[in-house]
Order: C-alpha cells, then sequence, then structure tokens
C-alpha cells in the first residue's frame, strides 16, 4: 500500500520511516534552495513561510506567472549544495520533510536525528512525472530572489515517489552507499584488469 | 533551391526534430531501458523504473522535454562533399536551437565563459557545438543532436597514461568515473570510452563511443570483449537506478579507438544517462529527410510545426 504523507507532517508520522523506504506527499510543499537558505541561516532573516511540520523541496522551478501562476516544470536540484546549512535551517523553521536530488552529508544525518525530520529523493530526470502532481500554486514569498529561487507554494496530490535517504535515527543511504561502492570497485575491477593484463603483447599477424 | 530557401527549410525541419528529441527517448534505449528495469529485483528499484517509464509517457502525451535539464546541443554530423547546402549547415542549426528553446521549450542553459550571462537563448560562443565528418563520395548530411545535460557532463575526464600503467589504467578509468560521480548522473548510463594519442582526441572519441547505436562493438575482437567486461564488472557493483542500490549501472559501454603514440595511452570517459537524448536525422541532396531513431517520428513531424510555419 503507498505510504502517504499528508501536511502538517507530525514526528510520528515520519519516526518509523527507514532509508529505502518509499512515500508519497499530499497538502503543501514548497520550494527553497541556495538563496532561501542563505538568507535564514546567514542573514538571520525570518522565513516568510511557516516550515514548522511541513517540507521543503530543493527545486528551481518554471513558472508560468500571470494572473494565476502555472508550474510548467519541476525537478529537484542536487541538494549537497544546501549541505553546509540544512542543519541550522531544520533548527530554525521546524521543517519536517526534506526533498532533492541525489544525498547530503553527515551534517544533514545529525541535524535529521537531533531536530527529527527526513530527507527524500526524488528520482533525477523526471520532471514531467513531478509537475504532474502538483495542483496549483498557492503563492510566492522571495519573489525577488528571482523564479528559480523564490519560495514557491505548491498544492501537491502523491507527490513521488519520494526515497528516503535520511531518516529520523541519522541513518544515511548516501554516504554508506559510497562506502560500499569504493569496496566493491577494488573487487569488481580486478577481474577485468586481469583480462587486459597481456593486451599490451603484439598481436600475432594474420 | 538557393542557399536562403536551403537554410529555412533545415532550419525548420531541425526545430520540429529537436522537440521530437526532447521529449522522446530513441527506440534503441526504450528498449534497453526495459531491459534494464527486467533484471532489478528490489522495491525501491521497481519503484524508480516504474517513475521514468511513467515520465516518459507523460512526456510524450504532453509533449514536453522529458527531463527538465534539456542541456546544452550538440550536432555531431557526417557530410558528404557532394551535399549542397554545407555552407548554411552550421546557421540553419543555431537557428533551429535559438527558435525550439521558445517553441519546445528548451531550458535556457547557455552562459557564454567571462560574461557570465544567460545568452536566453541557448546559442552561445561556439553553442551549439558542431563536430564535422566528411565523406569524400557523398551527397547527403548526416545529423546526430545530443542534449548534453549538466549532471551527466560533470563526471566525464581525459587523461594520458603511461604505457607502463597498461591496459589497466583504462580499466580504473572507468570504474573511477562510474563509481565517483557517475553514480549522481542518472543510471543506468552508457559509457564512452575514447583511446586515442592525446587527451583531447580520446575524449572526441569517447563521445563517439556513446553515440553509437546501442550493443553495437568494437571491430576489434578484443576491444568488443573489453566492452562487454567493462559492462558486466560495472553491474556487479551494486549501483542501480539513480545510484541508489540495485543491478545495472550501465546500459552499455562502448569503446572507440585510434592509432597511438608509442609512449601514450590516452583514455577519455565520458558518461551518457538514462535519459539519453540522442537522435539522428538523414538529409538527402534535395532535403528529403529520414528519421530511423524513433519509430513515430513520422507521425510527430507531421503533427508539429515549426515557428516559421506558424
Ligand atoms: S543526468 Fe540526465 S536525466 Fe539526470 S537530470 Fe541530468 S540530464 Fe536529466
Amino acid at each position: 500500500m503507498k505510504k502517504i504523507l499528508t501536511t502538517p507532517i507530525s514526528f510520528d508520522d515520519i519516526k518509523d520511516l527507514r532509508v529505502g523506504d518509499v512515500v508519497y506527499l499530499s497538502g503543501y510543499l514548497t520550494t527553497g534552495r541556495d538563496d532561501v537558505h542563505r538568507r535564514v541561516v546567514h542573514e538571520g532573516l525570518k522565513c516568510p513561510y511557516d516550515f514548522k511540520d511541513m517540507a521543503i523541496m530543493h527545486a528551481g522551478p518554471i513558472v508560468k506567472e500571470g494572473e494565476k501562476n502555472i508550474m510548467v516544470s519541476i525537478g529537484p536540484t542536487s541538494s549537497i549544495r544546501m549541505e553546509a546549512d540544512e542543519a541550522e535551517f531544520i533548527e530554525k523553521t521546524g521543517v519536517k520533510v526534506i526533498v532533492g536530488k541525489g544525498g547530503m552529508g553527515n551534517l544533514t544525518s545529525e541535524g535529521c536525528k537531533k531536530f527529527g525530520a527526513i530527507h527524500c529523493v526524488f528520482p533525477g530526470g523526471c520532471a514531467v512525472l513531478a509537475s504532474s502532481h502538483v495542483e496549483g500554486i498557492e503563492n510566492v514569498y522571495w519573489r525577488e530572489l528571482g523564479m528559480p529561487e523564490a519560495l514557491w507554494v505548491m498544492k501537491v496530490n502523491e507527490f513521488g515517489p519520494l526515497i528516503v535517504s535520511i531518516d529520523t535515527q541519522g541513518n544515511n543511504m548516501f554516504v554508506e552507499n559510497k562506502k560500499f561502492y569504493a569496496e566493491q570497485k577494488i573487487k569488481c575491477e580486478q577481474p577485468i584488469i586481469d583480462l587486459v593484463s597481456n593486451y599490451m603483447e603484439v598481436e600475432e599477424q594474420k | 533551391m538557393n542557399n536562403e530557401e536551403a537554410k529555412k527549410i533545415l532550419s525548420s525541419t531541425m526545430e520540429k526534430f529537436i522537440g521530437l528529441a526532447a521529449t522522446h527517448l530513441p527506440d534503441d534505449v526504450l528498449a534497453k531501458l526495459e531491459e534494464c528495469r527486467a533484471k532489478e529485483t528490489n522495491e525501491m528499484q521497481k519503484t524508480l523504473y516504474d517513475a521514468y517509464f511513467t515520465n516518459l509517457e507523460l512526456a510524450k502525451k504532453l509533449n514536453r522535454p522529458c527531463c527538465q535539464d534539456t542541456g546544452l546541443m550538440h550536432f555531431y554530423m557526417t557530410v558528404g562533399a557532394k551535399f549542397p547546402y554545407i555552407g548554411v549547415i552550421e546557421e540553419a542549426l543555431s537557428d533551429a536551437v535559438r527558435k525550439a528553446t521558445f517553441s519546445v521549450p528548451l531550458r535556457q542553459n547557455t552562459v557564454n565563459y567571462f560574461d557570465e550571462r544567460n545568452t536566453g537563448d541557448n546559442v552561445g560562443e561556439r553553442i551549439p557545438w558542431f563536430h564535422w565528418e566528411i565523406e569524400p563520395d557523398r551527397d547527403d548530411l548526416e545529423v546526430i543532436a545530443y542534449f548534453a545535460g549538466g549532471g551527466c557532463c560533470l563526471p566525464g575526464n581525459a587523461k594520458v597514461f603511461k604505457p607502463s600503467d597498461g591496459y589497466a589504467s583504462i580499466v580504473k578509468a572507468v570504474f573511477d568515473t562510474v563509481s565517483d560521480l557517475g553514480i549522481n548522473a542518472c543510471p543506468p548510463l552508457i559509457v564512452g570510452v575514447g583511446l586515442g594519442t592525446n587527451m583531447e582526441n580520446a575524449a572526441v572519441l569517447s563521445k563517439k563511443a556513446y553515440l553509437r547505436p546501442l550493443g553495437t562493438h568494437h571491430r576489434h575482437p578484443k576491444a568488443a570483449a573489453l566492452e562487454d567486461a567493462l559492462k558486466d564488472g560495472l553491474n556487479k557493483m551494486g549501483i542501480g537506478a539513480q545510484g541508489m542500490r540495485g543491478n545495472i549501472a550501465a546500459m552499455e559501454v562502448h569503446i572507440e579507438s585510434s592509432g597511438r603514440h608509442t609512449a601514450d595511452i590516452a583514455v577519455g570517459v565520458n558518461v551518457a544517462c538514462y535519459a539519453h537524448r540522442r537522435g539522428v536525422i538523414r538529409f538527402n541532396s534535395d532535403l528529403s529527410y529520414e528519421i530511423p531513431t524513433y519509430k513515430d517520428a513520422e507521425e510527430y513531424m507531421k503533427n508539429s510545426k515549426s515557428t516559421e510555419e506558424n
């Protein structure tokens, strides 16, 4: 059965989720990336959108602006760029679910453990799928930061799949995988190195 | 037909073709992705492949670029020396990119160095990128269009080794590239390996390698054996779609080579992501054309209108 998280999200909703679990999000999902983190964490500005018990997406969307703003395309951007600031962002805002692309590092997993949040990955290169789960744009804040950097408040319906990459215990899928792949590499390349060990020898003329 | 007319036709056909290639994956890539999907066993991987395929279907249905990163346009061209409109090709293709940026639309990704300002229409200094090859006795033009996305260009590298490093240097370069940044380039990947005399020809060959139809092999049996061994080896690492632990890291590994200096082994490794937007179009000398890479190309081209036609 589909596991659906609906905003507002409580700690109880996410405490039993573990890395690798697949969830979907209904309710509100609000974009925020480099500049939003900088303003909140480094410049000490109060975030005009209250992220408490809500969800943030690292993304720079394409919005067709008019009387009604329309989401044309939304795909996650690499979360790792927010690594330096994310733990403090969670602490300051109380955000519960972070959606992005690729993993985040140990600073964020410690933040998730301490303040009770999770990081999830939306599959890369699936922008049309993502926008098909956006029902509308309800609001925009800090528009002066430019379209990709502004806070776009989206109403979403079963937005996903979202794969948990950091859970509330601080388990971190991508950090673990990195170690795993480094070990695997040595094992998997050796037989091929053996295969080509005589490739420098002169081929016999046919 | 004079050059002006030819330019208009080329540009208008290419604008529609860019739309086709941004919204669809080639038939061989789709078939390969299906094969990869069938080899994944864990639930998370199945979910990822479901997302890939649903996204591709929606892209087709809604006529939208399947990935938000439509990259920068690269054109790899083989032109017959007797093709009558050689002089207008670059202008026509740049015009097509400019128009497609708004009509498809493509994401505005192009920034010139030092200006550091977005050009707004995906035409910039030496962009679109043109790579020419000339065939002496032919009178046609083949264009391979490729959308070079940011994430899949990031892992690429080329390096020159000493002969004492041997062919092992090639194997290590491939594994290093895939296991480091390659896992973030939306696997399953197509890995292009170029072997040359120096850094830049190895790099160019690595690109030509991943542009080859999937599953074709290098003409030399030892190279072909290495292509298969590298693919199998990468697929034992447990990488899977999106680098999130599964069975298939690479759809294919392709090698292209040139002669080398006795004193060097030059290796280029270039990866292409699962959204391998590589479209082929062939123009005859009268500018009639065929598109071999998509089975529904004819229908798409018939129903689509270029800016000029609108
Ligand atoms: S790596 Fe490819 S599929 Fe993934 S986001 Fe970049 S262009 Fe899209």
